[in-house]
């Protein structure tokens, strides 16, 4: 089936956009709680303890999706701040400044579970770990695309300078990550989750942290969907109110 | 553009215009350090290369939102702007001038700082190679920076936010040269490496921060 | 129903406790900031409607 792409824009149209989302909203947010509820109960109540790790073993079900959802969802924001500098959809580069908000708080999260999870494992709440150096140096780019945001009044220059802020980050994001291998080789382990199998965790482990990843992305794509709707109508906000100063002089 | 060079230089000499500035902080951190830190040579002598690194690091962001801001509030950047050269020629001849006014000072006095804090005889050289390779990087990463938060009132912090994430690699690679040459191993890896990182922050940035300009001036 | 976690308990709860509170107080301000923003908007509109 050829897939009609000019269509594909049409989604993005602000008052398109508003529209489905008023229907999809409610459908992700059920999905989203059910599928985040019952990936972290199962993932609680219903797990073995590892026979090493004992029962920290459950806080993966926190740490990987949150972790994954960190860099994700900065990808995301890298892809929609591109689609904002070369197609101008205003729909797409609030969805990546609703986003970032999202992101710097599961980059928060992974942090703090991480550190919860190796005071017992490793003996220290902290250790200059490439994999956790590399997180610290993602939320400051979270938070200095936010600051960014915060900052500029004009909406159309911010969304223009975060998304070149964003595009140049994203490159020293993947530089930094070298870097910080490159100085100092850690204690973290590899990828939890790779595709090889070989390599995966064990079944029990696994199946239950698909759910609960599962329910941190759409947890994700219902927040995103309701801060991209609340950055619409503040959009449509601003713009009424810059009318009502002109009308006022 | 060579005009604008040497307009850029002369600017920075005169009173008020950074230069020495950043000099005399980057003595003054280096005098901290000891302070806080206690007087043992032999801690000091471990932990100079981050030290003049960082401080250097730190020297050079102090004079960075003088790159833009003051054409920003005269106009003259909007001059600039529709001057038949191309606004990326202007932001890499203003950041080339912030290097020599700041950035190779600070490789100049290095040494002799590195002499305070004790550091290692074998490393200076390093430490004056690694510093020359990488603090261009520093300056065409902080025109960048510079760019972005040019139109905002109160810039200067916000532009240390941004700026020093951005940093990080040069740092890590510099520090490590230093570190490695004081210890008598290879520096050849991360030596490569920030160079690569110089020459590409020479070579890119000038469009994202010229980029970032024509929207401020828009 | 509540499992064992034996000496871990501590930390295991902590993880639990700070996530959920971080995605609760996410959550929140993501409501509030909705909330607050349409009723402006509408006040906003309202506005226009009367005046304009």
């Amino acid at each position: 089936m050829a897939i009609n792409w000019n269509a594909l824009w049409e989604w993005a149209n602000p008052r398109k956009f508003m529209s489905w989302t008023d229907r999809a909203l409610p459908v992700f947010a059920v999905l989203a709680a059910l599928m985040f509820v019952a990936g972290l109960v199962w993932g609680f109540f219903f797990t073995p303890d590892d026979y090493r790790q004992g029962a920290t073993v459950k806080i993966f079900y926190l740490h990987v999706p949150s972790a994954m959802m960190a860099i994700n969802i900065w990808a995301m924001m890298l892809v929609t701040s591109l689609i904002w500098i070369v197609r101008r959809h205003h729909v797409s580069v609030l969805a990546a400044k609703s986003a970032a908000g999202i992101g710097a708080t599961m980059t928060l999260i992974a942090l703090i579970t991480g550190a919860i999870w190796g005071k017992p494992m490793w003996g220290t709440y902290w250790e200059w770990d490439p994999r956790l150096t590399s997180f610290l140096i993602l939320l400051l780019f979270y938070i200095g695309y936010m600051a960014l945001w915060e900052a500029i009044d004009n909406p159309d220059t911010a969304a223009d300078l975060t998304s070149v802020l964003c595009l140049v980050g994203s490159v020293f994001a993947i530089l930094s990550r070298y870097a910080v291998l490159f100085w100092n080789q850690g204690l973290h382990q590899g990828a939890s989750l790779s595709m090889d199998a070989e390599e995966n965790v064990a079944d029990v482990y696994w199946y239950p942290a698909l759910v609960a990843i599962a329910g941190f992305v759409l947890l994700f794509i219902t927040l995103v969907l309701l801060r991209t709707r609340t950055e619409i109508r503040a959009r449509r906000l601003h713009a009424l109110e810059m009318r009502e100063r002109v009308a006022e002089q | 553009m060579i005009r604008l060079f040497w307009r850029d230089i002369t600017l920075s000499f005169r009173s008020g215009g950074g230069f020495g500035l950043g000099l005399a902080f980057f003595l003054i951190l280096v005098t901290l350090i000891p302070f806080g830190v206690g007087p043992e040579s032999e801690l000091l002598q471990v932990i100079a290369p981050g030290i003049l690194w960082i401080g250097a690091l730190l020297a050079c962001l102090l004079s960075l939102d003088r790159i833009f801001a003051l054409d920003f509030e005269d106009g003259s950047l909007d001059l600039l702007a529709t001057a038949p050269i191309p606004l990326e020629g202007v932001v890499a001849v203003k950041a080339l001038a912030h290097w020599i006014t700041t950035g190779l000072p600070l490789v100049i006095a290095a040494p002799a700082l590195g002499f305070l804090l004790h550091l290692d005889s074998a490393a200076y050289r390093w430490l004056i190679i690694t510093l020359l390779v990488g603090t261009p990087a520093l300056s065409f990463i902080g025109a960048f920076g510079a760019a972005l938060t040019v139109g905002l009132k109160r810039g200067g912090l916000l532009m240390s936010l941004l700026i020093l994430p951005l940093y990080i690699p040069t740092l890590i690679f510099g520090a490590e040269v230093v570190r490695r040459g004081a210890g008598g191993f290879l520096v050849g890896t991360p030596l490569a490496m920030q160079a690569g990182i110089t020459m590409g922050a020479v070579a890119l940035l000038p469009f994202a921060a010229a980029a970032a300009i024509r929207v401020a001036l828009r | 129903m509540m499992p064992d976690l034996g000496k871990y308990a501590g930390d295991v709860l902590m993880a639990y406790g700070i996530t959920i509170a971080l995605l609760v107080l996410l959550i929140w301000r993501s409501l509030a900031r909705s909330a607050k923003v349409k009723r402006q908007l509408k006040d906003a509109e309202e506005r226009r409607k009367t005046h304009g």
